[in-house]
């Protein structure tokens, strides 16, 4: 399976994540025993290579969250290994990961509740930096002014409290602490989200050039669908703990092979009204749970196509570069 | 005219004096229309609809302006008749249907409720009414339904409740307050169409407030943008689309991401952010943020005009474009 998502780079892949399963038990009673699991994430396998954008899209339940605070450790993986930069982190230590935490950030949806309220936006720059050792003492102060510059922030903000600001200005400093620490590879889980329109646009160009400048990798965590195909090389689509289908956006927009991301994609409302009512495959029903997900392919139960094969097998993720979990994939158009 | 808002300035007190959140807006709703209220955070939108709803708290109170509603001056209504009239002939349904439900009723007590409330129908009748209202609204087992309580259902469910129960009353304007925000796209689908259907059903007017353009291009007839307290341009939803005439309501076209046709590298965004309430700037209210800003501008704040028939804007440079320079001046850093 590992295979079946190479992409064209020959480079080492910067992150594999390989079957990696994510549970959460299910306590009842006195003595509190587990008697089922909410399986968030269940067998997922992916790679991610230096410099891209892979977009992880689902929506709410499906695990990607999840997925993305298994990566950097903040959930304890339940099986599956991840390699990072070249080393299993799966069963890393506290004090192991203290060396590996720096070149893995994470980017919040909601920064108001990542800051701390009563530190100084300077404090709260300079603390990251210091625990980890980054600059000596003494640039502390210039290596402040250039991350304040490299978001967007007027250096004179220094002295401001998190709530002077607006969601747009203190999401620009999350995403300053999250460079702060030359990270390799930052996990951003739905930063835009929270965000008007007019301010995510702001965000997602910066998150572009911060790419650009200083070689990240992103793991993009988002429920729409407009904001990752604007910045992701690849996308995952996410259903119910899989993944159900994966590929370069061109391929996923173009050409979606999994009932699933076509109707994900018919779903969005087009800002074109002259298109209404043009669509669409409107899906029945709810997202069943995660703590039981239905037999065979865990779509069929909503799957306009599904067939009697569908509720038996659950089919693997195939297809090489452009790889769908289905047993009916959709032909090219 | 179904509704008719007039002038209508609303004010909240605040420890840091009166906020004027709601400043001058004129909307008119009618008779079967579908009305897109649309903006970012703080723009009034809501503000808007809960002074309809008078719902403003014991902070709000509506200063200056009318609200009439079927020929009534909503404004000059005592409390036991507005009761009568929301939920009657005007209903709500609100982004979080958790908070608006009830949760330690079932969902059959507060249909039954609001019914008891607003219909002649009495005792099983109510009942089996409430069971149709659900099966219309697309519920499953609806028997079931109506003996669960609120947080058995999935936030998709619960909307459809909260439609059914606005419904129920046949009420002739419905008030949407981004009903679909906190929903999947694939539930927002189903809840949008479910709305569509209803419209024609009942003939209800809607006023629908969002701030997704592309829920906007979906539903509705006549559209209002609204920033900073005010509405900045009206005109029907093809004509918003294809020849926005407001700055802002261009920015905001061109900084949503687009699905279907490539944005290319750099997504258009509009610097800086929206004024605080507490400190709008003088002059026309948009123009730090605006391109195409001059002295004007900055001294001078727009009339909301008609520049063609059935298109109105807030803007200098769409009133007299002659006399305008059309050049962008060069984009600050932001």
């Amino acid at each position: 399976m590992t295979e079946a998502i190479t992409t064209t780079t020959a480079a080492e892949p910067l992150l594999r994540v390989q079957g990696l399963k994510t549970y959460y038990p299910i306590r009842r009673g006195l003595l509190s025993r587990t008697v089922g699991n909410v399986k968030a994430v269940d067998d997922i396998t992916l790679e991610l290579y230096p410099g891209e954008t892979l977009g992880l899209v689902g929506e709410s339940g499906c695990g990607k969250s999840t997925i993305g605070r298994s990566i950097i450790r903040l959930e304890n993986p339940t099986d599956g290994s991840i390699w990072f930069d070249g080393e299993d982190i799966t069963k890393h230590s506290i004090s192991d990961l203290r060396s590996v935490r720096p070149k893995m950030q994470m980017i919040f949806q909601d920064p108001f509740s990542s800051l701390n309220p009563r530190m100084r936006v300077g404090e709260l720059l300079a603390e990251p930096m210091r625990v980890h050792g980054i600059v000596p003492d003494g640039e502390l102060e210039k290596r402040i002014d250039w991350l304040l510059d490299m978001v967007g922030i007027p250096r004179s903000y220094k002295q401001r409290f998190p709530h002077e600001f607006s969601g747009g200005q203190r999401q620009r400093i999350g995403i300053a602490r999250a460079i702060s620490l030359n990270p390799k590879l930052i996990v951003c889980d739905e930063p835009v989200s929270a965000l008007d329109v007019s301010i995510q646009a702001q965000i997602l160009n910066l998150l572009k050039d911060l790419q650009k400048e200083l070689g990240l990798t992103y793991l993009f965590i988002a429920h729409g669908l407009g904001a990752v195909k604007y910045i992701s090389n690849r996308i995952a689509v996410m259903y119910l703990g899989k993944v159900v289908e994966i590929g370069t956006k061109e391929e996923i927009f173009a050409n979606p092979r999994h009932p699933y991301t076509q109707a994900l994609l018919n779903a969005y409302p087009v800002p074109e009204p002259r298109k209404r009512g043009q669509q669409r495959i409107v899906l029945q029903g709810d997202v069943p749970s995660p703590a039981n997900p239905p037999s065979g392919c865990r779509f069929h139960t909503r799957c306009p196509f599904a067939q009697a094969i569908c509720k038996e097998i659950e089919p693997q993720l195939e297809g090489g570069e452009h790889a769908s979990a289905c047993h009916y994939p959709l032909a090219a158009t | 005219m179904l509704l008719e808002i007039k002038d209508l300035k609303t004010v909240f007190k605040t420890e840091k004096g009166e906020v004027t959140s709601v400043d001058g807006v004129s909307i008119q709703v009618g008779k079967g229309e579908t009305i897109g209220i649309v903006g970012e955070s703080g723009c009034g939108k809501s503000v808007t609809s809960l002074s309809v709803m008078r719902l403003l708290g014991k902070n709000g109170r509506i200063k200056e302006g009318e609200v009439r509603f079927m020929g009534k001056d909503l404004a000059k209504l005592s409390e036991s008749e507005l009761r009568q009239m929301r939920g009657g002939e005007m209903a709500m349904i609100f982004q979080e249907p958790m908070t608006s439900l009830n949760p330690v009723f079932t969902v059959g007590n507060q249909l039954v409720e609001a019914i008891r409330l607003h219909s002649d129908l009495k005792g099983k009748a109510m009942e089996e009414y409430a069971i149709e209202m659900l099966k219309k609204v697309g519920i499953p087992r609806p028997d079931a339904i109506m003996k669960s309580f609120p947080h058995a259902l999935s936030g998709g469910m619960r909307q459809r409740v909260m439609i059914a129960m606005a419904l129920s009353c046949k009420p002739k304007l419905l008030i949407a307050d981004e009903p679909t925000t906190a929903l999947d796209v694939t539930i927002q689908a189903q809840i949008l169409n479910l709305m569509k259907g209803l419209r024609e059903e009942i003939g209800a007017s809607i006023m629908l407030i969002t701030h997704d353009l592309g829920v906007i291009a979906e539903m509705a007839d006549k559209v209002v943008v609204m920033y900073a307290g005010q509405v900045v341009e009206e005109t029907d939803v093809y004509t918003l689309f294809e020849n926005p005439l407001h700055p802002y309501t261009q920015g905001l076209m061109k900084s949503i991401p687009h699905l279907h046709n490539d944005t290319g590298d750099t997504l258009e965004s509009i610097p800086g952010a929206v004024p605080p309430l507490t400190n709008m700037p003088a002059g026309c209210r948009f123009h730090d943020r605006c391109a195409f800003a001059s002295e004007k501008c900055q001294l001078d704040a727009p009339v909301f005009k008609p520049v063609t028939e059935g298109h109105s804007v807030r803007c200098w440079k769409a009133q007299e474009p002659e006399v305008w320079q059309l050049e962008p001046r060069e984009e600050e850093a932001v």
